[in-house]
């Protein structure tokens, strides 16, 4: 198991370093200032320098994020269960999900300002409006690929309609609520920085924007690895509860591997 | 519904044995069947002929989405299934074997005709059978012994008592310590027997089997049928048997239909008068294989046409 955790996650790794390496020696060698362009260990060092700040930032950055993304997956999967017995509901809502993916979140958010203040509120609105689209969209997708077989074996059986949606049509398509809801742990974090360019004292997202206005690149860059370490995080969290309420899926695929 | 029982008396199919093929009248014509008497002695069914599926002058067509034409599957079925009977349905594949399955299964509406299952009017009704499909058809999220008792746990009754309940069916399908495991553990034939124990805890007296053995290799598939043989030998249920398989159709069944090709309607109900229990030694036997002749005849003659 773990010689097979290392051969997966060892390519990705040896590249990013070898990245890495190239970025410092480049920096070296072509002599570009710092504020333009800092390397890896001078990012490394500020990053050491001012962790007791960063800290501060990242657990606010952290909580609005969690916070968020719980509110848009309950909100998503509420709407996918919602559409998905009633046919002509779906048909006309279905359409708007999609073309409201075409608003821009930015655009939004003075609007959700004038209307919801400075608060937690506004940015939760956003958040919650990035996450619940892929996963009402997985959703509705893994709801509406029921195994034919199984639905005829049910529905002969006699099962009334919550009994094929809880014993069939919701167990049958979780993988795909959990695809749905990987995507959307990742987009939580970039949204929550987002939200965070809107007014507020704390947080990776305002950091940034100070950052910015300062010049500090190798600042920025701290920010960067932050952000990216945090959507790691939130994926893995979700994948770690998928291995566990997908159990069947997973073995499975490992049996597959094997033979 | 005095119409309807008289209908029902019209077409009582005799079931006197006799070796060779027993060709009964064409149901197409039940007028010529009126005077036949019911069944006096046969060591294959129960003597009193409790009817557990009856299929009267049932119709189906399906509207071509394309081009508003109608494709016309079954034409005017008309069979029965007696209590405790194994009756098997051949026919060319695209007979519409499936369909019929729907319809006795409450999925789709006849366009015509009526279904009584145990003497009780059912057309277009759910949850009166107990249905064995092509593939096992397991729930991959539940465990072999929470997949068996899944149409028990319909009628409301909780999972905790049934899996006891299920123990003592998996031991006799040789699946005793496969009651934890998921079903992609299991291989092709022990999935499939799992199938068959799920159908036979239903608490639906009529089974259904849809091809069952069709998706296995040949070897399991001939240890599957004599499983499946002493099995229903042991518990005599009524049994509904699709298959594409002649030799199968006899080793298994009591009577036989056969099917034409589309439009499907009965051609032939055939007694299968081999006593039980069966062996599968029988398949070598003279009788059998001349029985299996004038089958396959049967079917290819209808196919040329």
């Amino acid at each position: 198991m773990n010689r097979r955790r290392w051969s997966q996650a060892g390519p990705p790794l040896a590249a990013v370093l070898l990245l890495l390496v190239v970025w410092q020696l480049a920096v070296m060698l072509l002599q570009v200032d710092k504020w333009m362009l800092p390397s890896p260990i001078d990012i490394a060092k500020e990053a050491a320098a001012s962790v007791p700040v960063l800290l501060e930032h990242t657990w606010a950055t952290l909580k609005l994020t969690l916070l968020g993304f719980t509110f848009g997956a309950a909100f998503g999967l509420i709407v996918a269960m919602l559409l998905h017995p009633i046919p002509l509901l779906k048909r006309a809502i279905y359409p708007l999900i999609i073309v409201s993916q075409n608003i821009p979140t930015i655009a939004l958010l003075p609007l959700l300002m004038i209307w919801f203040g400075f608060g937690l509120m506004p940015k939760i609105v956003v958040i919650t409006l990035v996450c619940f689209f892929p996963i009402t969209i997985a959703t509705m997708d893994g709801l509406m690929q029921t195994d034919r077989t199984m639905l005829h074996y049910m529905r002969m059986a006699g099962a009334s309609r919550s009994q094929l949606f809880w014993k069939l049509e919701l167990p049958h398509a979780l993988p795909s609520v959990f695809s749905g809801l990987k995507i959307a742990a990742t987009y939580s974090v970039m949204s929550a920085i987002v939200a965070e360019w809107l007014g507020t004292d704390k947080g990776i997202g305002y950091y940034m924007v100070l950052q910015k206005a300062a010049f500090r690149t190798d600042r920025m860059f701290v920010a960067i690895a932050i952000v990216v370490l945090l959507s790691i995080a939130m994926f893995t969290i979700v994948q770690w509860i998928e291995r566990r309420v997908v159990h069947w899926q997973q073995s499975s695929k490992t049996e597959n591997e094997l033979s | 519904m005095a119409a309807i029982l008289e209908d029902r008396k019209r077409i009582i199919v005799k079931e006197g044995i006799k070796i060779g093929l027993q060709l009964e009248h064409s149901i197409k014509e039940p007028k010529s069947a009126s005077t036949k008497e019911p069944k006096t002695a046969s060591t294959t069914a129960p003597s009193q002929a409790a009817v557990a599926l009856r299929m009267l002058d049932v119709s189906k067509s399906f509207s071509n989405s394309k081009g508003g034409s109608k494709v016309h599957v079954l034409d005017q079925i008309t069979l029965d299934v007696k209590q405790g009977e194994f009756v098997s349905i051949i026919g060319p594949s695209g007979s519409g074997k499936s369909t019929l399955f729907h319809l006795i299964g409450g999925l789709l509406r006849p366009d015509q005709g009526s279904i009584f299952i145990h003497d009780q009017l059912v057309t277009g009704e759910t949850g009166h059978v107990s249905y064995m499909p092509q593939q096992p058809a397991l729930f991959p999220w539940r465990t072999i012994q929470d997949n068996v008792i899944l149409a028990r746990e319909l009628t409301g009754r909780s999972k905790k008592e049934l899996r006891g309940e299920a123990a003592s069916w998996l031991e006799k399908a040789g699946l005793q310590g496969y009651e934890k495991a998921y079903p992609h553990m299991l291989s092709g034939g022990m999935q499939q027997r799992a199938a068959f124990v799920r159908a036979m805890m239903s608490p639906h007296e009529l089974m259904l089997l849809d091809e069952p053995f069709s998706a296995l290799d040949a070897l399991t598939r001939s240890e599957m049928q004599r499983w499946l043989l002493a099995q229903w030998e042991e518990h005599r249920r009524s049994v509904l048997f699709v298959t594409h398989s002649i030799e199968e159709a006899l080793l298994l069944s009591d009577s036989i239909y056969v099917l034409s090709h589309r439009p499907a309607s009965v051609l032939k109900r055939i007694e299968v008068p081999f006593p039980r229990p069966r062996r599968d030694t029988l398949t070598r036997s003279a009788d059998f294989v001349e029985l299996k002749a004038q089958l396959s005849s049967l079917l290819q003659g209808d196919q040329s046409i």
